[in-house]
């Protein structure tokens, strides 16, 4: 069994600093992690490949240092990993992205399953995954929250929906990307750390996997991007500090006022009621 | 995603004028029209006003008749319906390949789609295969005057960015649409339309996935991405059972429950009811939450709420600082107090 990964380098937003006067990010010093997300996807595809026998190639399109995740995720357990990295592929949108990773995931060779993250924490957009599986013409299920049964020609797995779970049957080879509920991401052992510094991680460009250079880069992406703005984060509120119970009292009296201003209070209320199966199983 | 503006010397390609009219991707369930359907109209509407072209519903799956004359009422020129029992549920291959198929054959200049877990996994198959510019979850949605392209603006990096996009030589212009963000089209009865019944080839329908059975939420609290007000808990409610202040005030709100990560992580709620970066995204009219933090993480995921009250009884949290109003104080004497407060209230007014 061949499982490949996809996944992305992503600045640590956790450690984002926002600027109180101009509200926008403070980026210096900021480091580079791999995307929280793709580690459902990662640690998946580890649990898979020791359980029914097989191997897990990592692969990342970006700069040189993405290497660096590569290598990381190689350190939890995976076997092998790309890096797609060269000028031509600068400015890719999620058209061109999934267009360079569906030819590099070619390349590399036969698999029986594709595992992503449910998107990037930076990009946000969760359409490189669904993208890849229309480039490589194979089934897709998104929000993959488990998979139940793999079959071998075929998988079983829960798709986490607005209103509830969906149970699916998909063909392999197939494309997966899932949410946190799947897995509980493990870390970086020793051994694997030894064998992530040794490992060879090849670095294709275009010509690697014979991507043409009108669909790969910003001149393969159809969108553009025009305009940056960072919102004002502060909303200036109305914050209450009480300082005795006729303070706290009169505090809370302010919310029931916001509530009534908003037109919240004179309705049915309702069910949200906590049941046996809601907490967690 | 890139940082570079289009030159204005970029020759917009002749087959673009063949694309005209602007669609949006309604949805059903059970044969019922959503009510994200609706939302999207308003956009489309005001879309096609601007450009003075006709809005079209497109629905996939066999729609009800009432649900179909609702579309209309609600600003819909015309829908374009293509039933199939292959498209009773969603399925990525046969909804992605009958919307293909309607793109090629209708041309539309613009389609939206609701940012679902629908809308998010249709839309960039159907991009991918259309050669069509996508964008992912906008809050916002203009046309350019100068050339009447879709100018799609939508929050990235965690919020702390907003970016505007366009997709200048391609169409059609896509892009998804964050779910609340937008009020639903009014109705108005007086509104005609036409409905055209589409057949798509049957082998353009086939899928490699099946859908075995489905298990709702065990309650509709978790549906936190529809809901007009969410009720949230983080850590500072110090225990499992403690959720239960936050159950109790969402229920007389009639409101989702939602929690920070802390608290799904320590196992006192399920996934489905986690807001942020990497959880959900909401847009409540009211988002109320107390012993919440506020960490990078967890703004990012309320950005687009309207209102937000926090309590939290640290006066130097995060949340406070994103907060309309606030309460610096012990949430486990607010809560109670509050939700004594709204009952007496209730009773009161009842005869």
């Amino acid at each position: 069994m061949h499982i490949i990964i996809p996944i992305k380098q992503v600045p640590e937003t956790s450690k984002v600093k926002m600027d109180p006067e101009t509200g926008t990010m403070i980026r210096e010093g900021v480091e580079s992690i791999i995307n929280p997300l793709d580690l459902y996807a990662i640690e998946t595809g580890i649990q898979l490949a020791e359980s029914r026998g097989g191997r897990t190639t990592v692969l990342s399109m970006g700069p040189a240092k993405a290497e660096e995740a590569l290598r990381e995720a190689v350190a939890m357990g995976c076997d092998g990993g790309v890096l797609l990295s060269n000028r031509a592929f600068a400015g890719s949108d999620t058209w061109a992205t999934s267009c360079a990773l569906s030819k590099a995931i070619s390349r590399i060779g036969p698999y029986d399953l594709i595992l992503c993250g449910e998107r990037a924490t930076d990009g946000d957009t969760g359409q490189v995954g669904p993208g890849i599986a229309a480039w490589l013409d194979i089934p897709v299920a998104t929000y993959v929250s488990g998979i139940i049964e793999w079959r071998g020609s075929s998988a079983v797995v829960k798709r986490l929906v607005e209103d509830g779970y969906e149970t699916l049957e998909i063909e392999t080879p197939c494309l997966l990307t899932v949410v946190k509920e799947i897995a509980y991401p493990r870390m970086p052992t020793l051994r694997g750390k030894q064998r992530a510094r040794k490992v060879a991680i090849p670095v294709w460009g275009p010509d690697e996997i014979g991507a043409a250079p009108d669909s790969i880069g910003l001149k393969g992406s159809p969108t553009r991007v025009v305009k940056i703005e960072s919102p004002r984060v502060a909303r200036d509120g109305d914050i209450r500090a009480p300082k005795d119970p006729a303070d706290l009292e009169k505090a809370v009296d302010g919310i029931v006022a916001y509530l009534e201003k908003l037109d919240l209070l004179d309705r049915e209320g309702a069910k949200p009621r906590r049941t046996e199966t809601d907490g967690t199983e | 995603m890139n940082a570079s503006a289009s030159k204005p010397s970029d020759p917009v390609p002749e087959r673009n004028k063949e694309y005209k009219g602007v669609w949006i991707l309604g949805e059903q369930r059970s044969a019922a029209v959503q009510p994200v359907s609706y939302e999207l109209l308003a956009r489309g509407r005001g879309l096609a006003n601007r450009l003075g072209v006709p809005l079209s519903a497109v629905m996939l799956g066999k729609t009800g008749e009432a649900g179909l004359q609702e579309l209309i009422f609600r600003g819909a020129d015309q829908v374009i319906l293509v039933e199939s029992p292959a498209l009773e549920h969603f399925l990525p291959e046969p909804y992605a390949r009958a919307l293909e198929h309607l793109i090629r054959k209708h041309k539309p200049e613009i389609l939206i789609a609701g940012a679902t877990t629908t809308g998010r996994t249709l839309m960039p198959i159907v991009a991918v295969k259309c050669r069509a510019g996508l964008t992912a979850d906008c809050t916002h949605l203009e046309i350019e005057s100068e050339t009447g392209n879709l100018l799609q603006i939508r929050p990235a990096i965690g919020g702390n960015i907003m970016a505007t996009i366009k997709s200048p030589l391609h169409r059609p212009q896509m892009a998804t649409v964050r779910p609340r963000s937008m009020k639903a089209a009014e109705r108005d009865e007086s509104r005609r339309g036409k409905v055209i019944r589409e057949s798509v080839p049957a082998e353009l329908l086939a899928s490699r996935v099946r859908r075995l059975g489905f298990e709702p939420a065990a309650a509709d609290s978790a549906n936190i991405q529809e809901a007009e007000v969410v009720v949230s808990g983080g850590r500072g409610l110090k225990k499992r059972e403690n959720f239960d202040l936050i159950y109790q005030l969402a229920a007389l709100l009639n409101a989702g429950v939602g929690a920070s990560r802390d608290a799904v992580d320590r196992g006192w709620i399920s996934y489905p009811h986690q807001v942020g970066l990497s959880g959900k995204t909401v847009s409540p009219k009211l988002y109320l939450c107390a012993g919440v933090s506020g960490s990078i993480q967890h703004l990012a995921g309320i950005k687009t709420a309207e209102h937000i009250i926090a309590i939290n009884s640290n006066p130097d949290a995060q949340i406070l600082k994103v907060a309309d109003y606030g309460v610096v104080a012990d949430l486990f004497e607010v809560l109670p107090m509050l939700i004594r407060k709204i009952e007496e209230r209730r009773q009161g007014q009842r005869p």
